[in-house]
């Protein structure tokens, strides 16, 4: 008899029912975190497709591929969607969703229809948004500057804007959800200083959601009322100020990039310390730094606008203020290292995910210094100088920290591992083809090469190449593990409760996890990444 | 009393849910939840009172001539409508938590009805204005009073009425939301779904109406009483 209930599955957050109302009505975290992942892959690609075009169209000199007017709106649709209906959602919606109540031994988040909620706005802002695109496009670039956006734009900023609006609600709701499960929702013993770091980074960028978002939301519905009745707030035929748009923008696009990042941040640092098995160096610092970010990244925002003509003592102040964050970025840089000193380590792929991370982050860091300084950046201002940098903080960073979480987390998500061959040379794939794609574009914009134009002059065509065939080996990278992430769902091998053998609340109960998270509340009496006690026990899967 | 106080109790463990421990972790929890919602209101409303107070700085004398065409004393009535409105949900919700159920639906009633009475109030100042054509836009017309800034103030006057309808009509809408809360409370109070052990839903919607007056306090000194001397 004990045998016999042995065999049955165990029920899961996946097999406990079937159909598709128990997955468009659910609450459950886990189960809404899946429904991101399908929704921003999806975006991802098309995002991609976008890049794609980019980068073929610039293969020569002459703009022969598609028109400037098409030109214009490609980039335009690649930065919408890949900055709001990707890099914004990625880890905190789907990882994030995942797994911030399994780490503090919640059974869901604080608000689990809130939560559900949250995916439908993000849905219905990408419908639209989809939809303005589709009836013929904008072309405004992601930025939406005033007053060409507002007065002289063709195309439908309106829809773009309203999509953008309505996207906005739904990482607001994500942000505030968890801000109020890390306070309210820990286990006992789950105290601030035994917190996962990825809870601290989320909880940083949950802060800037909530802070951040709601800004863009009514500069972006101003935009939209300014075209629709020309109201004339950022109109200067009727004394509106451009420069207020800009400002008010920023405000929150700036600290977006750290919503971008800070996530990736907190996947770097689980990783590091599974695959160093040690504890996390200088983890108060770690944490803190989080937070660090998130306070200065407010105070930054005009670091877009030293050539707009805002005033040359307020470029110094934001300049300095700049600066300042190169210091919690690098505590965190150097703390990783320090993690890694003298630990055992072993190179499965979300560790080469991570190394990646970390070396090109810390290029797209220190670029970033670059672009700080106010003489500098009066001459790769608007330059592919500015393309790379900030490729190398969003993919080189973001996307690399986003495929090293998918990795790390897939067997908890699934229950399945991927094939650890495949995912290594994917790994690979993406980091030879990421540089290729776009090391030289740091060379083109310093040499004076512009964005935003469909042709170039013939002088500027190997480097663009070289952009291009990177490019290609890139998508590759990506496309690989698409395939075998879902070759893995039905062939992969069973993971197994915890197979990285790591520490971690989300590792204690079962892959998949059951619909409660936990049979029973967890009691935490340990430090988070407790390595240093944890069964030195061989990673037993995937060598 | 102690058959109801069981009662209550009951109606109480039907209103937890699955996720939290005890009702004392999901008030908590709910209450918190709902400050973090008027921070980010707070910062959405932000947005338009940076550039109020942008364009007020560049652009005073307009702002003046066009708080002149304000009507105070519509104004200051719906300010007093708007405190009023405050005090009878703060009393609901007192109400709410001492279970007395009657009178939490009156007095959540008369909010509604102050909740109205804003709105048709100011649904009077918006036609004013629009029957003499301060509406932003090509229709969009307005005599400056004063001869020494002629021509630019009336343009600028525009971005006035602009910032004006925005704020007003953004809160106009924060109110009608509101109003359809507190109409959900009323019935879902009917049905006997508050009792003292469980009452968050009111209180929360009570901190919202709340934030949405305290927006109004603001408004009103910020677009009507703009110094009337040059």
């Amino acid at each position: 008899m004990a045998t016999a209930v042995q065999i049955v599955e165990r029920e899961n957050y996946l097999n406990s029912n079937y159909g598709i109302k128990s997955w468009l009505l659910t609450t459950d975290h886990k189960r809404i975190a899946v429904l991101y992942l399908i929704s921003i892959t999806a975006m991802f690609w098309l995002g991609g497709f976008f890049a794609m075009m980019i980068r073929l169209e610039l293969l020569t000199p002459a703009g022969d591929l598609v028109s400037s007017d098409t030109y214009n709106k490609l980039f335009t649709m690649h930065g919408i969607i890949m900055v709001f209906f990707f890099l914004i959602p990625s880890v905190p919606a789907v990882l994030g969703n995942f797994l911030v109540p399994l780490m503090v031994g919640a059974k869901d988040l604080a608000f689990p229809r809130v939560n559900l909620l949250s995916w439908y706005l993000y849905m219905a802002g990408a419908i639209t948004a989809l939809t303005a695109m589709v009836t013929g496009g904008v072309d405004t670039g992601w930025t939406f500057y005033t007053p060409f956006s507002t007065t002289y734009s063709n195309t439908h900023v309106i829809g773009a804007a309203i999509g953008i609006f309505i996207a906005g609600f739904s990482s607001i709701l994500t942000g505030l959800n968890f801000i109020v499960t890390i306070h309210r929702m820990r286990a006992p013993g789950m105290t601030w200083r035994r917190l996962p770091l990825f809870c601290w980074s989320n909880y940083a960028a949950a802060v800037i959601m909530v802070l951040g978002t709601p800004v863009i939301a009514i500069t972006l519905l101003l935009v939209a009322l300014e075209r629709a009745f020309n109201i004339g707030v950022f109109n200067p035929q009727l004394g509106g100020d451009p420069l207020l748009f800009q400002h008010l923008f920023w405000f929150y696009s700036h600290p977006a990039v750290y919503i971008m990042i800070l996530p990736g941040m907190g996947v770097i640092s689980e990783i590091v310390c599974c695959f160093s098995r040690k504890r996390a160096f200088g983890y108060e610092f770690i944490a803190l730094a989080s937070i660090a970010i998130a306070v200065l990244g407010f105070l930054v925002w005009a670091h877009h606008m030293f050539v707009a003509g805002i005033s040359v003592y307020a470029a110094l102040v934001f300049s300095l203020l700049s600066y300042l964050v190169a210091i919690p970025s690098a505590v965190k840089v150097f703390n990783w290292t320090a993690t890694m000193y003298k630990g055992s380590i072993s190179y499965n792929t979300p560790m080469l995910y991570a190394f990646g991370f970390i070396g090109l982050f810390t290029v797209g860091g220190l670029t970033g210094i670059f672009l700080s300084s106010l003489g500098l950046d009066v001459h790769v201002h608007d330059t592919y100088f500015v393309i790379a940098h900030f490729h190398y903080v969003m993919v080189g960073g973001m996307v690399m920290a986003y495929m090293a979480g998918l990795h790390f987390w897939w067997p908890k998500i699934t229950g399945k591992m991927y094939p650890e061959a495949w995912a290594k040379l994917s790994a690979l794939l993406v980091f030879v083809g990421f540089n290729t794609t776009f090391f030289p574009l740091f060379i083109l914009g310093y040499m004076g090469s512009p964005r935003r134009y469909h042709a170039y002059p013939p002088e500027f065509q190997v480097l663009n190449v070289l952009s291009t065939a990177g490019a290609s080996i890139l998508a590759v990278g990506y496309v690989l593990p698409m395939i075998y992430f879902v070759w893995s769902l039905r062939y992969g091998a069973d993971a197994g409760p915890n197979p990285w053998n790591a520490t971690g609340l989300e590792w204690m109960t079962s892959s998949p996890p059951p619909t409660h998270n936990f049979d029973e509340t967890p009691v935490v009496t340990w430090e988070a990444y407790d390595y240093e006690h944890q069964p030195q026990e061989e990673i037993t899967v995937g060598h | 009393m102690a058959t109801s106080d069981m009662g209550d109790i009951q109606v109480a463990e039907r209103a937890l849910q699955h996720h939290f421990a005890d009702m004392e972790q999901q008030r908590e929890t709910s209450s918190f939840g709902m400050w973090m919602f008027l921070l980010t209101e707070i910062m959405f409303f932000g947005g338009l009172f940076c550039a109020y107070l942008v364009y007020r700085a560049s652009y005073y004398h307009a702002f003046v001539e066009g708080s002149q065409k304000m009507n105070i004393t519509l104004g200051a009535t719906n300010t007093a409508v708007l405190i009023c409105s405050s005090l009878t949900m703060a009393l609901g919700v007192r109400a709410a938590q001492m279970g007395k159920r009657k009178l939490m639906v009156v007095l959540l009633l008369i909010t509604i009805i102050f909740g109205f009475g804003f709105l048709g109030i100011k649904a009077v100042e918006y036609h004013e204005h629009w029957v003499n054509h301060e509406f932003p836009g090509p229709n969009f017309h307005f005599e400056t009073g004063d001869p020494a800034h002629p021509a630019t103030d009336a343009q600028h006057t525009e971005i006035y009425f602009s910032l004006y309808w925005a704020m007003t009509g953004l809160h106009a809408l924060h109110m009608v939301i509101g109003i359809g809360l507190v109409a959900w409370l009323v019935i879902a109070g009917l049905m006997g779904a508050y009792t003292p052990h469980y009452y968050n839903p009111v209180e929360n919607v009570g901190l919202y109406w709340h934030f949405v007056d305290l927006v109004w306090i603001y408004l009103f000194p910020m677009l009507y009483l703009i110094s009337k001397k040059h």
